[in-house]
């Protein structure tokens, strides 16, 4: 059992998701209720990495975090640290790939949400960001827990993007999904079985978990 | 009109034409009536500020809410709105559903707020409960209270009520107009009722607006704009079914003047300011049309006197609907009569029958050509 992978793993989707949430619902809620200019080209580019083969998506980020690049000179300079075979680098892809992930539950959520619930809010004399707080976010919430548990579980299985743009350097950006890979090649059938079986666990329990809870907000509702 | 009333004049062209007034004082309660799709509802959110017009001035408890370069958001407005359907947040309790429209209080005295105010609509311990567990009348009270805890904060403005008896059955419907009608004459802030009902606004108004195409046609107490409606198509559109043209003919006496009805005279009495000799439509609600009772002389003098046969009986419960066609032609008039009476007196299609029309209750228009 490679445990420096496994808590990588785990750091990895957990931070993923903390960042990633908030950004989400910022980006969702226009995408839910507002028109502008340009967002049928924004739903695209949020829902591309659904379909992108992983080895694509990575290269392309490989490619821009890169030296040579501009994204990744920039990061260069103000943190001193490069983006490539880095954990700040495996982050920064996580959050690209997991995007649809996250952004479709909460902006489906938000779609359901009644304008009248808001408009009522609104009348009631709460703002813009009260309103978010005390009537989107709790009406919106299976949505959230959708987002959170597809986001996390996603992340920790995540192969390719991770593999192109971490590499494989153990304790730094060695994921569980590359270690499997890694025993299977080293012929280590045992460890290779131990851990795909505890990712079956985590991502089971995750989704149960997911399901209790919002089971339970059903019942609420009701 | 004083300042602290509510003052509104929309004009727009697209999305949806307005071009609308109406006035509304403290302690008055007006019914913005039309049919559906006459704007009724946008000028109400136009109000509450959920709605921005092209063009408007909007005032109310002396300030200005909408004008050029003004245009204040819902949440400083404070009015209080019955949505349609209500609008109540699933996820909060009745209680915190109400305490959500008391932000103005300290956080601790919300809660004891919210309850007084569900005590007020009578929802006295149902405080603690979801929307989705009280019955629809009760959720409609839920509204009215939270609306109620807006509108009467710091500073009184507006209550807005978007058709809020729609969705109730008719005897929830009964009960709530009724509760509506005893809390109002509490309360000391203008009040808009947006209904399609004519009986709702002709019980519950002081006065109503009568609203079509976006465009306010008529205002006044309902029992005038029922019975003297400005020109044939507002008679039309609120379903008044005698309407007739004639000439106007010479003065026939102290405020009385005649009129020419099919080669017949008709008296008619009022101040009406009809040129001699020009054409006017005519109304007369079914209460001006007296049939004459069998075996029992009517003191009018052969004066107003329609004959005809009857044409169509509908008994609906207690009351009967009746049309006489006359026998000069045009027509028919339609009236009600009680049952027992239509019994009586053998009120049968085919039968010949007499009514007189009451020369008070006529009412003229200008003829449109």
């Amino acid at each position: 059992m490679d445990w420096a992978a496994l808590s990588l793993s785990l750091k990895l989707a957990g931070l993923t998701t903390a960042l990633l949430v908030p950004l989400a619902v910022l980006l969702a809620r226009p995408l839910a209720w507002s028109r502008f200019a340009g967002k049928t080209l924004l739903e695209a580019l949020v829902t591309l990495p659904l379909v992108l083969p992983p080895t694509v998506l990575g290269y392309y980020l490989l490619t821009a975090f890169s030296g040579h690049a501009p994204i990744g000179q920039a990061y260069l300079a103000l943190t001193g640290r490069t983006l490539v075979f880095s954990f700040d680098g495996l982050l920064a892809a996580s959050l690209i790939f997991n995007l649809p992930f996250a952004v479709q539950p909460i902006q489906r959520a938000f779609d359901a949400i009644p304008r009248a619930a808001r408009e009522a809010a609104w009348c009631c004399g709460l703002s813009s960001w009260q309103t978010l707080w005390r009537v989107e976010l709790p009406l919106a919430w299976p949505g959230l827990l959708s987002a959170i548990v597809l986001t996390f579980a996603h992340t920790l299985g995540e192969f390719g993007v991770v593999l192109m743009v971490g590499g494989n350097i153990s304790g730094d950006t060695r994921t569980v999904a590359i270690a499997i890979y890694d025993r299977v090649q080293a012929f280590d059938e045992h460890g290779a079985a131990m851990m795909s079986a505890l990712l079956v666990a985590i991502s089971f329990a995750a989704i149960g978990a997911f399901h209790l809870l919002t089971r339970r907000i059903g019942q609420h509702e009701r | 009109m004083s300042a602290e009333g509510l003052s509104v004049r929309l004009r727009q062209k697209s999305p949806i034409a307005l071009d609308c007034a109406l006035e509304c004082a403290p302690g008055e309660l007006l019914a913005l009536v039309g049919p559906s799709g006459s704007g009724k509802t946008t000028v109400l959110r136009c109000i509450a500020g959920l709605e921005r017009p092209l063009a408007g001035k909007i005032t109310c408890a002396g300030n200005t809410w909408l004008d050029k370069n003004v245009a204040w958001p819902a949440q400083s407005r404070r009015v209080g709105m019955v949505f349609q359907g209500y609008s109540l947040l699933p996820h909060l309790t009745a209680q915190d559903n109400v305490a959500l429209a008391l932000g103005q209080l300290p956080r601790a005295e919300r809660r004891k707020a919210a309850e007084d105010w569900l005590a007020r609509v009578h929802l006295h311990g149902l405080g603690k409960r979801r929307p989705g567990e009280l019955s629809g009348g009760q959720q409609q009270r839920v509204a009215l209270a939270r609306a109620l805890a807006r509108a009467i904060g710091a500073q009184p403005t507006v209550l807005l009520l978007d058709e809020p008896f729609s969705a109730v059955d008719q005897v929830t419907r009964g009960k709530l107009q009724q509760e509506l009608a005893r809390l109002r004459r509490e309360l000391a802030i203008p009040i808009v009722l947006v209904t399609h009902d004519l009986d709702e606004a002709r019980m519950l108004a002081d006065r109503m607006v009568l609203l079509h195409h976006g465009v306010s046609l008529q205002s006044g107490p309902p029992e005038e704009i029922m019975t003297r409606p400005g020109n044939a198509a507002i008679a039309r559109l609120i379903g008044l079914s005698n309407l007739f043209e004639g000439t106007v003919g010479g003065r026939a006496g102290d405020d009385v003047i005649s009129l020419e009805w099919q080669g017949q005279q008709l008296e008619v009495a009022g101040n009406q300011d009809a040129a001699p000799g020009s054409r006017v439509s005519w109304v007369i609600p079914p209460e001006g049309v007296r049939l004459h009772r069998r075996g029992r002389a009517y003191p009018s003098e052969g004066r107003n006197q329609v004959t005809g046969r009857i044409e169509d009986r509908l008994v609906l419960g207690p009351f009967t609907h009746v049309t006489l066609r006359p026998a000069v032609g045009g027509g028919p008039f339609a009236f009600s009569l009680p049952s027992h009476i239509a019994r009586q007196d053998d009120v049968t299609p085919g039968a010949a029958a007499t009514v007189t029309l009451l020369p008070q209750a006529i009412h003229l228009m200008p003829w449109e050509g």
